[in-house]
């Protein structure tokens, strides 16, 4: 199986504080790869420099073979793509929310394919609908269509569902597990919630502090904890 | 009382009656004030986008505030300045604009510009600073970032438009000394006003600043209904 | 509702203050009249006598003499002090004003660039000049604002037979003050009509403009058309409102061998000539 990244002494400093401070980690083509742990612990830090949003301040991340130094080309960033917690959507309808992504893109725009995804995920009604009168759960998977419409070979989530309801979770989760799969996508999906993890990843890592404390199987990861800090995570007490 | 009353009646049989002399006068207030406008908008949006955007600038500190300072700037002052900078003995003298509908709108743009920045600028560090990271994360260039952060303050954008329009159609302090208010050159509305109420011509003073509220009016209500068709209020 | 009774015990308690205070209270009255006399600073410089000696404040309104006129007409001033002698005389035959009395006179010039491109400088008398500038087509500045020097302007014209175009383009109609007018004579190379004294107290600053017809003071002025007579005029007391002693006084104290004497000297430090001439019945008869 080949990696599509692989960070070796990645360290990322904000004034004085360390917040991410990773040995070693491999991301692997075509899995979905869960990262949980307390608020504070770098995961949002972990997927703003996946996503080439920031440098890392030591270290290097290589992705797909080749390590970037601060220029990343256009073109591989066009690769990766994030839905943060926040949907982040411009005051506009829900079709040109979507079609803003192709446009950034430069790609011809497939109305086509935006009805695709407004079907798929159950927005269909809402086309032409202003984003102010959309509840919660239909603005994240607006978000959610908008970041799938230009068909990125990574995907990252920050809490996706944060705030939502368990139908709207339940469609997120089914449409990032057969995108997924469809199209052999990598996927980092950041949660506070081990619940999500387990039902959605391949692979589960704990984060504390800054550090991977335990990267495994999903079933391995939630029966068989190597880590006392895992298990500790896994049975509710406060971890830092 | 009676005046007043006499006004409205002497603007609506002004308007009626399409007199050459007012078409003329309303004419060129349009024109002066539409392409000072136009040239405010064309300088004066990039510039406070990117004063909105880029918060690091060097000079920001002395910039800003000036700019909030040119927000204010005496009409008069502005129109002494233009005067000066236009008159045979200034330093643009041999352009020859003064009293030409081009000095008036070298003067209308002085006035109308710090206006533009500053409430662009406003209205462009409104916008969530998340939606940049976001426009990021999708592969966005700088530029497209820049556009679509200025696209997302449009309605404050066009409050800055709004503001800029008022004052200018408004001004007769710069437009009276750099225009010289000359009958079929460059008379407009407001230095006509200015004129009928010195004749003590109450009545048709009257009836032109309903004509010029009347106007800007009209224009305040397209914007606006441009407003709610961009997601207003 | 106890707000209403608190703003009546308020306003009652300012009402009795100002009341009670009969002893020192301040006549005022109000005086419409053109921008040239006030500019001049001729007001200033005589006023003072007049509102210690009848212990009146008075309210200078200094606008173009359509204006003042108007203001007389509506009430909104005492006594008027212009210069359009038939627009006078129509203000007192409609009723509008009591009595007018001559008061002072100034002339009006021609003047225009120093290189005279309409060649009026050799003419003595304003008709000519005005028929030669529309001859040549040259730039003459108007203040087409409807004041006495307009007024003045426009009659001269009449007299020419020549009526101005003002899309002409060598006929410039400004609508604006005689100081504006000259800043643009001044700048744009242009003939205009004014009067002696604000092209004396502006000549400094507009050098590109010299006298053209009138001569270098009034005594050396040969063409009758343009003197400049000043008339004063009481409002009606019809029209309510109106401080009727207090404009009488001013009538009888402007026109007064003393006061008279005031406006001859006024400005001669300063020009080395008088900016009035005074021109009531008892200065001349005096």
């Amino acid at each position: 199986m080949t990696t599509t990244y692989r960070l070796s002494g990645v360290q990322h400093v904000y004034g004085e504080r360390c917040v991410v401070d990773i040995a070693h980690l491999s991301i692997l083509e075509g899995e979905i790869l869960g990262i949980v742990g307390p608020s504070g612990a770098g995961k949002s830090t972990l997927l703003r420099l996946l996503n080439f949003l920031e440098t890392p301040t030591i270290g290097h991340i290589e992705y797909r073979g080749s390590a970037y130094d601060g220029d990343v080309p256009l073109s591989v960033r066009r690769e990766v793509t994030t839905v943060f917690q926040r949907p982040m959507l411009l005051r506009r309808s829900v079709s040109a929310n979507i079609r803003i992504a192709q446009r950034i893109r430069g790609g011809a725009s497939g109305d086509a394919l935006i009805d695709q995804w407004l079907d798929r995920l159950g927005l269909a009604d809402l086309t032409d609908a202003p984003i102010r009168t959309l509840s919660a759960g239909e603005a994240q998977r607006v978000a959610l269509a908008r970041a799938l419409v230009v068909e990125p070979s990574v995907l990252l989530l920050d809490e996706p569902t944060g705030n939502l309801d368990p139908y709207n979770v339940g469609l997120i989760e089914h449409m990032v597990r057969s995108d997924t799969d469809r199209r052999g996508m990598t996927t980092v999906v950041v949660t506070h919630d081990p619940f999500q993890a387990k039902r959605l990843a391949d692979r589960t890592a704990l984060m504390i502090s800054g550090r991977v404390v335990e990267i495994g199987e999903t079933e391995q990861f939630f029966t068989d904890p190597k880590q006392p800090e895992t298990r500790a995570f896994l049975r509710g007490d406060l971890v830092y | 009382m009676e005046t007043l009353a006499r006004g409205f009646g002497e603007a609506v049989q002004l308007l009626l009656e399409f007199e050459p002399a007012l078409l003329e006068i309303v004419g060129l207030t349009l024109q002066v004030t539409l392409i000072a406008l136009a040239i405010a908008l064309v300088l004066g949006i990039p510039i406070g986008a990117a004063l909105g955007l880029a918060r690091r600038i060097p000079g920001r500190s002395v910039l800003v505030p000036l700019i909030y300072t040119g927000m204010g700037l005496p009409p008069v002052v502005v129109g002494l300045f233009t005067y000066l900078l236009l008159s045979n003995q200034g330093p643009m003298g041999s352009l020859e604009w003064l009293f030409t509908p081009s000095g008036m709108i070298v003067a209308q743009t002085i006035i109308a510009l710090p206006l533009v920045v500053g409430l662009t600028m406003a209205a462009v560090q409104a916008v969530d600073p998340d939606l940049p990271v976001q426009m990021r994360a999708l592969g966005a260039t700088r530029r497209q970032i820049a556009l679509t952060t200025l696209v997302e303050s449009r309605i404050g954008v066009t409050a800055a438009v709004v503001a800029a329009y008022g004052s200018i159609i408004s001004e007769v302090g710069a437009v009276m000394l750099v225009g010289g208010n000359i009958e079929g050159e460059t008379r407009v509305l407001t230095t006509a006003i200015v004129l009928e109420t010195r004749k003590g011509n109450f009545a048709l003073a009257l009836a032109l600043g309903i004509i010029l509220l009347a106007l800007a009016f009209i224009t305040n209500f397209v914007f606006y209904r441009l407003q709610l068709r961009q997601g207003g209020p | 509702m106890r707000l209403r009774i608190w703003l009546f015990v308020v306003v009652g308690l300012v009402a009795t203050s100002c009341s009670g205070d009969d002893a020192s209270e301040v006549h005022v009255l109000r005086l419409a009249t053109t921008t040239s006399t006030n500019d001049s600073g001729l007001l200033d410089s005589i006023l003072p006598a007049f509102e210690e000696e009848f212990d009146t404040r008075v309210d200078v309104v200094a606008v173009g003499t359509g204006q003042a006129i108007e203001l007389g007409q509506a009430g909104d001033a005492d006594v008027i002090l212009v210069h359009a002698r038939a627009r006078e005389d129509a203000f007192v035959a409609e009723g509008h004003g009591t009595e007018r009395s001559d008061v002072m006179f100034n002339d009006f010039i021609v003047v225009g660039p120093t290189d005279d491109p309409a060649g009026i400088a050799r003419l003595s008398l304003a008709t000519d000049g005005f028929r030669s500038i529309a001859g040549a087509e040259a730039t003459f500045a108007s203040r087409g604002d409807d004041s006495g020097t307009h007024s003045k302007e426009m009659a001269l014209w009449a007299e020419t037979g020549i009526t101005p175009d003002p899309n002409s383009g060598w006929y410039k109609s400004l609508g604006q003050g005689m100081g504006e007018t000259l800043n643009f004579a001044n700048e744009s190379a242009a003939y205009t009509l004014t009067d002696r004294g604000t092209f004396l107290s502006q000549s400094e600053r507009l050098p590109a403009l010299a006298v053209m017809i009138g001569g270098a003071s009034i005594d050396q002025n040969v063409d009758p058309a343009l003197l400049n007579p000043y008339g004063v005029i009481p409002v009606n007391p019809d029209k309510g409102g109106i401080n009727v002693d207090g404009a009488a006084e001013f009538v009888a104290w402007i026109t007064s061998v003393d006061t008279q004497e005031a406006i001859g000297a006024f400005g001669v430090d300063a020009f080395g000539q008088p900016l009035f001439y005074p021109d009531s019945e008892a200065w001349r008869s005096r």
